[in-house]
């Protein structure tokens, strides 16, 4: 009797009859983690889930695009930069956003360390309905640079006493019911929004770490939308008659780090060499298993900044081991190269997170090995590459460098290599690239400097770019108006709606 | 009553001994882990992208990571004195909010798992306790082995594809409605039902074997008799024993539970905290499990004394640790 009572119970609750894809929430699953509700945080996942705007929006192309601010000019000198905001703008509580909310928002955002605080900013006022930002030299990617996440506008009673935000009061299309932090999210649609209101009423966000989980929810149809798939999810994906696959190429691009002090890499030969060892056809298919192979560091998606005819990185192991031998490097008993005794043995840093990478590094120690270098996989917490570019201590990093974290890759060539950066060049210095650099960031550069930064990155190889990237994502087929944003910014979630 | 107030002085001591070895030993454990604690934490607030030398020093800055371990220990002891857990490095939210948020979501997880293990464990165990050698019971022992050396991780992936992708019945991951409950909750629940089932297997053969019963039978009563006045009570305190000793390992199983499922609760922080190098969160999270186990210990105690008033509750514990 126990038994049969048991099995009903059992029952009962395993195989109730959940109305899964029923209701009317358009669940979205991806590995982001909810950190808290400041902006510095987790801005990224309020701007992607529609929640918060920035006064500048950027389309899929990373061509800028009217935000909270409707147009915005800058004065002869390229010190004063005034945007117009939009009128009749209200956060979520009601409260009017207004040039003033604007520019308390930002300061704060400026305050904390990143991305604002990065640039030569010297104020920022409220002129009227106009907001007026002050700059100490000129600085053209600064409409960039509000349009990233950090730069959302929340409410003033967003933020707590030490600037730090408790609540995600903001402007967008969308408005949080629910926060759970670190996996869960609620919206519904903000029925007092300024532009066109969403089709879609209500929508959840689901942080779910591990990828063979998220592929899962899409293939059970318990969530609507999946950001970022492994490369084997999508395989099995693709033959799931519910969901359909988008995929773009985006800015991201998968690249070795070198440290030019180091004497295994302190020459252009060398770098050519270990760069000519890598066969980036192979690698792409074989692993990341789209053809991405990079002949040079940025992808098509940067269209300003891609350069079509440039002489490509090639595949030539013959080739890299006479350029280590016209470097001194030869073959020891082991078969390892050496120089005045020393040994070509380095370590390769990379991390996990991104379930590739260490795929990568496994391939690439073998292809080292051909040429005579011993690679030494270390796979750690991503955070060793920027610890160990700080205490010097790094020969080669394994990692995905995002050039769209802003739309104007400017920022992140500033910060990477003019002259160096965590993320960048190390032990290596180029005037010519710096001065390009700051010159294009000045706003007076020309297509041909980016062309040439493009070709002085190819040439002296301070990282060896591998593959270009991209963001794949499942979605339900009963939904349309998919776009997936190379740029990260959105998931597209007010153009989206469910067929009827 | 005296048995009553021996238990909780007992139970109070050892309490209070654990929260000062985890405090120690969570400490220690975090400052020897290798890394620069800086850029941890950076990592766990801002992501590769922005991970940076710059973010690192401001993390440095701010949190005075500078005054060396002694400091920051003496720091953490003083808060811990005043019932302080201190705030989370990553999230700025105090660890104590942090914890008892996903503490009720791991409680609710291994609440549901243990009530799922018990519904098909105890019956299952007793029925084949009361027939051992037939076929039932040879198929107990296969079974059960076979649930308990299947790794949870695999079991939670199976359970998705039979009844998310396969049934579309539940959810395959989430948390918010009950649906969401049921797959992790089972996927805990298998393994604690194979090894209860054997448990109660065992210590029902035992008391059927036994001359009591043999007695009552002998004067007549029926079967269910027998077993409802005789047999349940002395069953219950070794499989009572063990259900709390099983905590230690639904423990464990709900860290990968929880991340299989994208479950918010303490395994999961917990995780995470110790990736991020957020020492309040590792902290306070340990500490509050090791109190739990402590306060577990002391309620199947407490049950035992009122089931079987015979002995003390400690002793009868003791020999079901023996025993399991």
């Amino acid at each position: 009797m126990m038994k049969r009572l048991a099995l009903a119970i059992l029952l009962s609750t395993s195989l109730s009859p959940a109305a899964l894809a029923a209701d009317d929430v358009f669940v979205v699953a991806a590995p982001f983690e909810i950190k808290g509700a400041d902006p510095s945080l987790s801005g990224d996942i309020f701007l992607k889930m529609d929640i918060a705007e920035t006064l500048v929006n950027a389309d899929t192309a990373g061509h800028l695009q009217p935000g909270l601010a409707e147009s915005w000019s800058v004065s002869d000198d390229g010190l004063n930069w005034r945007f117009d905001l939009r009128e009749g703008v209200t956060f979520h509580d009601g409260s009017p956003f207004t040039a003033s909310t604007a520019a308390a928002a930002l300061d704060i955002a400026r305050a904390k360390k990143g991305l604002l605080s990065n640039a030569p900013i010297t104020s920022i006022t409220a002129d009227g309905a106009d907001l007026v930002i002050s700059l100490s030299e000129p600085f053209a990617a600064l409409p960039a640079f509000l349009a990233e996440y950090r730069s959302q506008i929340l409410a003033p009673r967003a933020y707590g006493p030490d600037g730090m935000a408790t609540s995600v009061i903001a402007t967008g299309p969308f408005k949080v019911t629910d926060m759970q932090a670190p996996l869960s999210l609620r919206t519904e649609r903000n029925e007092a929004y300024w532009g066109a209101k969403p089709a879609i009423a209500r929508a959840s966000y689901s942080a779910i770490g591990r990828a063979e989980t998220r592929a899962l929810m899409a293939e059970s149809g318990d969530a609507d939308f999946v950001f970022n798939l492994d490369p084997a999810s999508v395989q099995r994906l693709a033959s799931v008659d519910q969901v359909g696959i988008h995929s773009v190429s985006i800015p991201r691009t998968l690249m070795l780090k070198l440290n030019a002090a180091d004497p295994h890499f302190d020459t252009v030969a060398e770098r050519k060499a270990l760069s000519l060892a890598i066969d980036r056809a192979g690698l792409a298919s074989a692993v990341l298993r789209y053809p991405a192979a990079a002949d040079q560091m940025f992808p098509p998606a940067m269209a300003q900044w891609h350069q079509a005819g440039t002489s490509p990185l090639g595949f030539d192991p013959e080739a890299a081991k006479a350029l280590l031998a016209q470097e001194g490097w030869m073959p020891g008993a082991d078969g390892i190269l050496e120089k005045d005794g020393d040994r070509f043995e380095v370590e390769l840093l990379t991390y996990p997170d991104r379930p590739e990478l260490p795929l990568v590094a496994a391939v690439l120690e073998q292809m080292f090995a051909d040429v005579g270098i011993k690679a030494v996989i270390n796979s750690t917490n991503f955070s060793e590459i920027p610890a160990k570019h700080a205490d010097g201590t790094l020969q080669m990093a394994l990692f995905a460098r995002n050039f769209g974290l802003v739309p104007d890759p400017i920022g992140t060539l500033l910060q990477d290599y003019a002259p160096g950066g965590d993320w960048g060049a190390m032990g290596w210095e180029n005037a010519e690239l710096t001065g390009l650099v700051d010159k294009l960031a000045s706003g007076t550069g020309t297509d041909e400097d980016r062309a040439r930064v493009s070709s002085i990155l190819n040439d002296q190889l301070p990282v060896i770019p591998i593959a270009w990237y991209q963001q794949t994502a499942a979605v339900s087929k009963a939904v349309t108006g998919v776009v997936i944003d190379p740029y990260e910014r959105s998931f597209g979630l007010r153009g989206m709606s469910f067929a009827q | 009553m005296s048995s009553l107030a021996r238990i909780l002085g007992f139970r109070l001591a050892q309490a209070g001994v654990v929260g000062v070895i985890v405090g120690i030993a969570t400490f220690v454990m975090m400052r020897a882990l290798p890394g620069d604690l800086a850029f941890r934490i950076a990592a766990g607030r801002y992501g590769y992208d922005n991970t940076t030398a710059e973010a690192a020093a401001q993390v440095r800055d701010e949190l005075g990571l500078d005054q060396g371990p002694l400091l920051a220990f003496l720091d953490w002891i003083g808060d811990i004195a005043r019932f302080d857990l201190g705030r989370s490095l990553v999230s700025g939210e105090t660890v104590w909010s942090e914890i008892t948020h996903q503490l009720g979501a791991s409680l609710q997880l291994a609440g549901a798992a243990v009530l799922l293990a018990m519904l098909i464990g105890l019956p299952v165990g007793i029925w084949c306790g009361l027939r051992a050698g037939s076929t039932a019971d040879r198929l107990l022992i296969l079974i059960s082995s076979a649930a308990r050396a299947m790794p949870q991780f695999l079991l939670g992936l199976v359970l998705i594809v039979i009844f998310a992708v396969q049934l579309r019945l539940l959810p395959a991951a989430g948390h918010g409605d009950v649906k969401h409950l049921v797959l992790p909750a089972l996927t805990l629940a298998l393994g604690l039902a194979a090894a209860l089932a054997r448990i109660t297997r065992e210590a029902t053969h035992g008391v059927a074997q036994s001359s009591y019963y043999e007695f009552a039978r002998w004067k007549g009563l029926s079967d269910r008799q027998v077993f409802f006045r005789h047999g349940l009570r002395n069953i219950t305190p070794p499989v009572l024993t063990y259900l709390g000793l099983q905590f230690v390992l639904l423990a464990e199983g709900v860290v990968v539970v929880e991340t299989i499922f994208g479950w918010p609760g303490i395994g999961h922080a917990l995780i995470h905290a110790i990736f991020h190098r957020d020492v309040p969160m590792v902290q306070g999270t340990a500490l509050v499990m090791g109190l739990g186990f402590v306060l577990i210990n002391t309620l199947v105690d407490l049950a035992i004394t009122r089931i079987d008033p015979r002995g003390d509750g400690r002793s009868s514990n003791r020999a079901g640790i023996e025993h399991g």
